[in-house]
């Protein structure tokens, strides 16, 4: 499908970078482990564990007691299971093969 | 139409160029593909030779693409046009529209997009090929279906607005049944109708379709259709819904209640993007907090998606002990939809499209 693969490179060219992996975190934003490349930004992993734990925190507040949150991109699934406060976080990316 | 179709396509990238001739050419129709890199040589090029699609972008140095349709629907009422952008805009989209446009259409993102844009694109050739009589754009559902009328056609026409899709059955220029969601008959094609935007593909016919719509004829049936839209819009658009006939007499549900009548759902936030406006709400005890939260939540998801270029954020769909929540992001507003926790996640996404399908107007 080489076809589709220059349209995904064409829209969305940053995608090829994602990365496939996952990682843990405590309930103060500390990675506890990870499998994700040491390409991948620390930045990044830390954005996204701040964004992730403030989800499950916020509504936790509000009684939504939320255990796993799925966040949909076109480019990107994120997947966090709430783990005692911290969450383990699986990001896939969609639809690009690895390069 | 006597021989292969001819395509324009018009883009400012060499590589997109490219990319599209591969996808053209497997097309049913084998269409002969020519491309150019700016507006100018598009329409030198349409002055000398004769093309029957024109595919172009609207991002261009020099001459923007909306420039360069205006010019060619004016000077090529026949040829289909069709435009192309990677940035998601209600505006641009109806400028293009105004501008005469055929379809407007957001770059594919992914394989499904993809064989979308080219059974759309294999629909315009065909039916300029069967119908004979281009030259009126088809712009709006109503054209078609009083195409499809007067030509006693039978098919199924399938029409796309985002992520909904709504099927017309059409049977000897008749429209018989209607479906999207988990409406049928009248209300559906109330709900088909009443979408601003869309695209239109037509499917074989099925004519052993149990009829469920009785109209005489096509003018009727779109005299009607007409005058109900024309009575949603007239009572504030966005947020009376069109159509759920309710027990005991054809009572006009919002689309939040109509959202909250949905099965498994257990409550419905509706936070406007203009946060000057009043959020609504359905089985909600303190709509604002929730309302922050939403708010809060997609924003910060929205962030990253473009700090690392992931793409749209298409939804949020959250799993807990006393309910699961999916956030939906509309084009105008977002939606927090409360789940019954004894849903599978399958089932979630189904009643989600439900729901969805009671805002798509």
């Amino acid at each position: 499908m080489g076809i589709l693969k220059k349209v995904f490179k064409k829209s969305r060219p940053a995608l090829s970078q994602l990365p496939h992996g996952s990682f843990s975190v405590d309930p103060h934003g500390r990675v506890t482990a990870s499998t994700l490349p040491q390409s991948f930004p620390s930045e990044h992993v830390q954005r996204i564990s701040k964004l992730v734990l403030s989800a499950f925190g916020e509504a936790k507040k509000l009684g939504l007691n939320l255990t796993e949150l799925t966040i949909n991109y076109a480019g990107l699934r994120i997947v966090a299971k709430e783990m005692r406060g911290g969450a383990l976080v699986i990001l896939s990316p969609r639809g690009v093969q690895k390069s | 139409m006597p021989g292969s179709p001819r395509i324009l396509v018009l883009d400012d990238e060499l590589d997109v160029l490219e990319l599209y001739q591969e996808m053209l050419k497997t097309l049913p129709s084998k269409p002969e593909v020519t491309t150019c890199e700016s507006g100018q040589r598009a329409l030198a090029l349409l002055e000398t030779e004769q093309f029957n699609m024109l595919i172009s972008d609207l991002q261009m140095p020099k001459m923007d693409g909306l420039q360069v349709l205006s010019i060619v629907r004016h000077k090529y009422p026949q040829l289909i046009i069709v435009v192309m952008t990677a940035i998601l805009d209600e505006s641009l989209r109806k400028r293009a529209y105004d501008a005469g446009v055929d379809l407007f259409w957001q770059k594919p993102s992914n394989a499904e997009d993809t064989k979308l844009f080219l059974e759309s694109i294999e629909a315009l050739l065909s039916r300029q090929a069967i119908g004979g009589f281009r030259g009126v754009a088809v712009k709006t559902l109503s054209e078609i279906l009083q195409m499809e009328g007067h030509a006693m056609n039978s098919l199924v026409l399938k029409v796309t607005n985002n992520r909904l899709e709504g099927r017309i059955w059409i049977v000897d220029g008749n429209v018989v049944d209607a479906a999207v969601g988990d409406q049928t008959g009248l209300d559906a094609l109330k709900t088909i109708y009443s979408w601003k935007s869309g695209s239109f593909e037509s499917l074989p016919a099925e004519t052993t379709r149990v009829r469920t719509i009785f109209y005489g004829n096509m003018d009727g049936l779109l005299l009607d259709l007409s005058q109900t839209v024309d009575e949603v819009q007239a009572a504030g658009t966005a947020d009376v819904v069109a159509l759920e006939n309710v027990e005991g007499g054809g009572q006009r549900l919002t689309p939040l209640q109509a959202s909250a009548k949905v099965e498994g759902v257990e409550f419905v936030l509706s936070a406007p993007k203009d946060t000057s406006k009043a959020v609504e709400s359905h089985g909600v005890a303190n709509p604002e907090p929730l309302a922050q939260w939403t708010r809060q939540t997609v924003a910060g998801f929205q962030e990253l998606a473009a700090e690392l270029v992931l793409g749209e954020l298409k939804e949020i769909e959250g799993r807990g002990t006393p309910r699961h929540v999916t956030i939906v992001p509309l084009s105008d507003r977002l939606l927090c939809i409360g789940l019954n926790r004894k849903l599978s996640a399958a089932k979630c996404r189904e009643t989600v499209e439900t729901v969805l399908t009671k805002w798509a107007s």
